[in-house]
This record gives C-alpha cells, structure tokens and sequence, in this order.
C-alpha cells in the first residue's frame, strides 16, 4: 500500500466510525450486506475503467455497454432459450469485441479516447433502446434459473457473491497491473509511449489489451448487474455508471494523464463512494443530495491530496 | 526602471546553503557593461543557483548583490528585470502556435481601442526592427513552428533585447545548435558586445567559450576555483580548473582492431527526405561518427534503422540476417540498441525508478512466467550501477531525481544489461558534465573493443574528432562523403556538411 491507499482506507474507517456512531444500523448485518453487494457490482466496470485511465485514457461508454450487454443478456436467456453458461460467454465475448473496436480506433486510427467512448455511450444506448423497441427486458412471470441466481446473485459465508466475484478481479487485477510484464508495460506506455517505445515496447498492442480488458470486465459487471435488477429499462439503465468508475479511479490515485494508480486504491475508491451512497440514506440526507454528496467529498479528498504533495515536495526540497 | 545605459553587476561573498548541503561557498565575481564572461563549471557546480539568484528566483544565504552602486541582500525578480538583466535559457520556452511577435512580447502585448484587442501592427513595428538588428532572417510574424532550433534561440534573444537588457545571461545557449548555428550566435554575441551589453556565457563547449569570452570564472563544488584572463583561457587551462585534474579521455585514439560488417543499411529512404537513399555499413569492433547540421536527417536516419521513424524503404542487415520487420521491439530482440537524442522524453520513463528504467527493454530476463521478480530486477540494476557508477543512494530512486550525467548512464544501463551487436549514439554527451563525458567515451571504447559495431551521432566537432574511427557526414538526408582518420579535421567535415 502506498500512502495515498493509506490516507484513504483512514478516511474510510473515520467515516464508517462516525456513521456508525450515528446510527447503529449502519453495522447491521443486513445493511453491510447489501453494501458489500453494491460494493461488488460497481467495483468491477471500476477495476474496468482504471485499466483504460492508466493508459491516459478514459472510457464514457461503460454504462451504455451495460445496458446493451444487460438486455442483450436477458433477451438471450429468457426469449431465445440459450443455456446460461453460453449466453454468458456470448456476452463477454461481444464485451471485448467492442473493446477491441474502441482500442483500434484509439491507437490505429489515432483518434481521442473521450471522442472514441462517448460516440460509444451515444450508439450503444441507442442501440440497446432499439434492440427493445425501448421497452423494459425482463423475464417472464414465473420464469426462474435456480442456478444462475445463486451463481450470480447468491450469497457464500454471508458474502454477496458479487462482492467475491469483485475481490477476486482485484486480486487478479492487482498482479496483472503490478506484478506482470503486461502490468509494467501498460504503465511505461501510459507515463510515457515514446519513450516504452525506444524500449522495445509495442505501445498499440498494449493499449488495445487494455480496451479489451476493459470490455471484458464490462460485461462480466453487466450480467451482475442484469441479475441484480432482473428487468431492464435500456434508456436509463447504467446511466452515469462511468462516470462513477472514473470517480473511483480518481479517488484511488489514478491520474487521467496516464501511467499512475493502484488497484488497492481502486478498490477503496468504490468502497469510500458506496458508503457515502449508504450514508446519504442512513443519516435522513435527502436522496436528491446524493449526487452533491459524492462530488463534494471527491473534490474534497483530491485536493486534500493535491496539498499533501506540495507539502511533501516543499519537504523534499527543503531538505535538499 | 533603468534600461539602456551601462549596468555593474558585483556579487560579494554571496553563499547558499541549503539543509546539508553549500551550494555556493562566499562567491564573488562582477560583470560589466560591453564584457563577455565564460562561467565553467561541471554539473553540479553551483552554476545554476547563482544564476537563480541573479534571476532573484531564490536569495542567498549571506552576501550581497550589488547592481550600479546599489546594495542589495537579495534580489526580487522585479529588481532582477527591472536592472535590465535578461535571460537566455538552455531549454526554450518557445510558443509554437504564436507568431514571433507573440513569442517576443508575450505578457507585453500592445492593446488598442476600448476593447483593448491585440494591436497586431504595432506589435510588429516593435519587434521587427530587433529582428533586423540582429540580423535574422525571420520576421515578425512567422510562425514560431516554422523557426529552426537556432532561429528560435535568435529569438529569445531578441526577446532579450526587447526588454533594453543590459545584462544577457545565456544558459548552455549552443546546446541544441550545430558548428555554423553557434558560429551565427557567437557573431551576435559580439555585436551585443560592441553595443555595450554585458554577457555571461554559460557553456560546456570550451571552444565557444575561447572564442567569445573576455574573462573566464570556474566554478567548483560551490566555490570559484579560478579566473582567467583573456591571454590565458585555452582548453587545457579550463578543463584543468572544472574537474581539478588532467583528463586523458581526451585524447585517447582508437586501439581496436576492426572485423567483418556487423550492421550493414541498403537503401534507407525516411520520410524527412523521400528522394534521397543511404548505403552504410559498419563493422564490428568500429566506431563511426555521423556529422551533419541539424535537419541534415542524422536521427532520422539512425531512427529508422531501429525501427522507430517508419522508413519508407530499404533493408537492415545485423550480422548478416535480414531484419524482417520495422519496429523496435524486432530491432531490440536483434541486438541493435538506440541511444536517443532525447533521454529525458525517450531514453527514460523519468518517474520510473532506476531499477524499472533499466530492466524495461528486457523484463523477460527477471520474470518467471509472466510476473517479475522484483528482487531479479533490483539485482540486476545493481549491477550495472556497479558498472556504470551511477550515482544514487539506491536503485529504487527515481530517475527525475538524478543529475543529467547519472541519468544518460542509466540509459546506458537499459542496453548493456542486455548484449549489444550494434549500439547507436543519438548525441550522447549533451549537457553531461566533463566527467561522466569521459565515462561514458570509456563505455564506448570498451563496447567496441567487446566488438559491438557503434554509430554515435555527434554535434560536438571534437567530440566526432575524437572518438570516432571513421566519420560519415550528413547532408540533406544523404551521406555526402565518409572520412577516414588521417582525414579527419573540422574543415573537412565542414565542407562536407554544408553546400
């Protein structure tokens, strides 16, 4: 852990302490549980979106892919009759697809991220809408996949499976970006592609990977989340989701200029914006505030950050 | 605000500690008006906290400032312009998407009407009869990306001049610059002179400095270590005030014996000159130089050997065998290694550790299945700290961190810990200090005595003079002649380089 993880993970247990204090129910089982649950589905399109920010660059299609993957999803398992197993490895496989476009258009066509995605979030909504004739997905009453609920949206020792489906992806996450090759790769591209590239590294090749792991996880979170809401309006479903994992990212250390963050700061990124989600509805704030709530503490905890750097530097410099 | 006129700067006794460490140590020295004085001093000398104090940028410890009779115990950056002293700096600050005008009088900008919009006419009124006066061959408003380097370091001084600087500090001014870019410089720099303007001239090229400077001041460890008049400022007199001892790396001359052709180019076409094509070989155990002017197409060419500049034809043979793709991963898994021009944006990842810099080409070699073993990778860092005398308290320091000479060894680095065949120099030694200059020669001497075939592009005439075992000099993108060591002379590649 690095000390931005740990000037995070202090202010997580500072806030969980003062909820606490405030209202008890914040510990009750059921109220971590459902956390822990939230935790889990918006920590993997999170996890998703630090691997495109560390290359510099950003991913706004993250919610619509989660709506189209979602009804696409639904539409497969409980319209068309595909065995679930199946229909998930369709949908994951469309998720890096389209990963795989955004990449190319990004390093081979040489377009900009935030140009690449948000035509994304703009075409996959539309065509999520389309696919439903803008009606909501859902199953059929009475139509139930004992297997795939428990699989999906079950719970293991108390835990949401979710919440260990995310845990695992971080774990993993954590050695591929700091531990692996491809890992220092993408961090040497993402700090400075000129200069991997006098170093022998492929610099597309490693973006492109980023925009397929991106995708993949995408999707994998997209079928979290379809099981989790059982029905899905295409219009709203996934609305503002990037702009959460972004959120999380930023919290976490990671720099939009690329090559900087770390996977442990993700996670207490999403865990920090669930619980203040959590403390909104705990402490009688008015739901409208939500959003307010979340954009004050962000904005708050970068520039705490911003002026512990300063502050470090002027140390640094005055010891010089 | 005194402009025009005559200035006497004097500095007495000025010191500057900071926690552990004396940057300068009871400096005194004085600059007058019409008077060119030559500051040496390697890396690390103190050179640029006196100027940051000139600059008023930070103040001195003790001492004081004195500026036309006035004292001063430290100087404001308001003080500091407003004395009319001026800066020229190493790295430009150059706007590339103004005009020259815009450049020149950024933050002056002359307004009109009530809307107080840009009053374009009057800005060049202004600058263009500077321009003329300093003879370039540029006007008001082209484009600053159209400027070549020299051009562009034209304009600064112009910048300087806009001011009524009496005072121009020139900070490693010829850097960039090729042998008749300087020559132009150092001809306005007299001029300067004449017009009683007072420079200081900062520089790591001995030549410039016996050329132009009336006065010479070395500065060591913080302390002047000693001053000289114009009758005795020669090369060996300044080299032996800097590093406090005789070098013999300049002097040191080929010993090696060369063997069969290790790199051999046909027919390279890059992008900057699509009409021209190059043939080039060298052999292992050899050392060649490449001379040309900037824009002569030397990186662009070299580049496209390593597969970085996309080459729009021609072949690369390592060894004999055929280089089947362009790219520099390929060229890398080939033994054929690039030295950049550019290390702090394409040499290093500069916020990466040393270790992480070093083991980036090859990080096959310190991980087992995919995951690095960090310790594998320290080890191997430490190796070539060994090696290479890099100095720094550990290899996990960043290298943004390390003095210009430290971080082109770790460059190095990167390349020897792996096994070179063919080793290409992109202006090696640039704003490296007299003493890792050496080191790194040495580096290149023993490479070519282990056999790797080398190619060092150098704007540095003794530099290529002395190294190098043949010298290819460059012209508008072909190789305009090639000359063997009884050839060797500064006419000869002159000649060669220009029309």
């Amino acid at each position: 852990m690095n000390k931005k993880d740990i000037g995070l993970l202090v202010l997580i247990l500072v806030v969980a302490g003062i909820v606490a204090l405030i209202n008890p129910r914040f510990l009750s089982l059921i109220n971590l549980s459902n956390t822990a649950n939230l935790i889990g589905l918006f920590g993997l399109f999170s996890i998703a979106e630090a691997f495109v920010i560390v290359t510099a660059g950003i991913e706004l299609s993250v919610g619509s892919v989660i709506a189209l993957l979602g009804v696409i999803f639904i539409d497969l398992i409980a319209v068309l009759g595909v065995p679930w197993p199946i229909a998930m490895g369709i949908v994951i496989v469309i998720g890096a697809f389209l990963g795989r476009i955004n990449g190319f258009l990004v390093t081979k066509m040489g377009l900009q991220p935030f140009v690449v995605t948000l035509c994304g979030l703009l075409v996959y909504r539309g065509v999520a809408r389309f696919y439903t004739n803008d009606a909501t997905a859902g199953f059929t009453f009475g139509q139930s996949f004992p297997t795939l609920e428990w699989f999906i949206a079950g719970r293991s020792f108390g835990l949401p499976h979710s919440f260990i489906a995310f845990l695992l992806v971080a774990i993993i996450a954590w050695v591929v970006l700091h531990r692996s090759v491809y890992g220092r790769h993408l961090l040497a591209v993402g700090k400075n592609e000129k200069a991997a590239e006098f170093s022998g590294i492929k610099s597309d090749r490693i973006i492109i990977g980023a925009y397929i792991i991106c995708g993949t996880l995408t999707a994998i979170s997209a079928i979290y989340f379809a099981m989790y809401t059982r029905s899905i309006s295409p219009s709203s479903h996934g609305s503002f989701y990037e702009l959460y994992g972004i959120a999380a990212c930023v919290l976490g250390g990671f720099s939009l200029r690329g090559g900087e963050g770390s996977i442990i700061g993700v996670v207490l990124g999403v865990i920090l914006l669930q619980m203040l989600q959590n403390l909104v509805n705990l402490l009688g704030i008015p739901s409208s505030l939500n959003f307010a709530v979340m954009g004050t503490v962000i904005l708050a905890g970068v520039l705490a950050d911003q002026q512990f750097a300063r502050y470090r530097e002027r140390q640094q410099i005055a010891n010089k | 605000m005194k402009k025009g006129g005559k200035l006497t700067l004097e500095f007495q006794d000025i010191s500057k500690s900071y926690p552990g460490v004396l940057a300068l140590d009871k400096v005194s020295l004085s600059v007058n008006s019409g008077e060119i004085v030559g500051i040496i001093g390697e890396n690390g000398a103190g050179k640029s906290t006196l100027m940051k104090i000139l600059g008023g940028l930070i103040g001195p410890s003790s001492g004081q400032i004195i500026v036309d009779d006035i004292i001063y115990k430290r100087l404001t950056i308001e003080q500091s312009f407003g004395s009319g002293i001026a800066f020229v700096h190493q790295e430009l600050n150059v706007f590339d998407n103004l005009d020259v005008a815009g450049n020149i009088l950024l933050g002056r900008e002359i307004f009109s009407g009530k809307l107080r919009l840009l009053d374009n006419v009057a800005m060049q009124a202004t600058v263009n009869p500077i321009l003329k006066r300093l003879g370039a061959n540029f006007v008001a408003n082209s484009l600053a990306s159209t400027l070549s380097l020299a051009e562009k370091q034209l304009m600064e001084i112009a910048k300087a001049l806009s001011m009524d600087a009496r005072l121009i500090i020139m900070d490693e001014p010829t850097s960039s610059l090729t042998a008749s870019e300087t020559n132009i410089l150092l001809t306005i720099i007299g001029e300067l002179k004449a017009d009683g303007i007072g420079v200081v001239f900062i520089s790591h090229r001995l030549n410039e400095i016996i050329d132009c400077a009336d006065r010479v001041i070395a500065l060591r460890d913080g302390q002047v270590v000693g001053h000289l008049a114009k009758a005795e400022i020669s090369k060996e007199s300044m080299i032996q005030m800097m590093v406090g001892r005789k070098l013999s790396a300049f002097s040191s001359a080929s010993t090696t014996t060369v063997g069969g052709v290790m790199l051999e180019v046909k027919a390279i076409v890059t992008h900057v000159y699509p009409n021209e094509s190059v043939d080039f070989n060298v052999n292992s155990g050899e050392i060649i130089g490449i001379a040309g002017l900037v824009g002569s197409g030397r990186s662009e060419f070299v580049q496209a050997i390593f597969g970085i500049d996309k080459k729009l034809n021609g072949e690369v043979f390592i060894d004999g065998e055929l280089l089947k793709e362009s790219n520099s991963s390929h060229s890398i898994a080939k033994g054929l290694y690039l030295v950049p021009e550019d290390r702090k944006d394409c040499g290093l990842i500069l916020d990466f550790a040393i270790d992480e810099n070093i083991a980036l080409p090859d990080l096959k070699s310190v991980s087992q299945r995919g995951l690095i073993n960090l310790i594998s990778q320290q080890k191997k860092a430490e190796q070539q700290q060994k090696n290479l005398n890099i100095v720094s308290p550990s290899v996990a320091t960043k290298t943004v961190n390390l003095s210009g000479g430290n971080q082109q060894k770790v460059v190095l680095g990167k390349w020897l810990a792996m096994q070179p065949k063919v080793m290409i120099f992109d202006e090696p030694t640039r704003g490296i200090d007299v003493g890792s200059k050496a080191e790194i020669y040495q580096i290149m001497r023993e490479l070519s005595e282990q056999g790797v075939a080398i190619i060092m592009i150098s704007s540095d005439m003794e530099e290529v003079i002395t190294i190098s075992d043949r010298i290819a000099v460059m012209r508008k993108g072909q190789i305009s002649g090639i000359l063997n060591r009884s050839e060797f002379s500064e006419e000869n590649i002159l000649t060669l380089a220009v029309e």
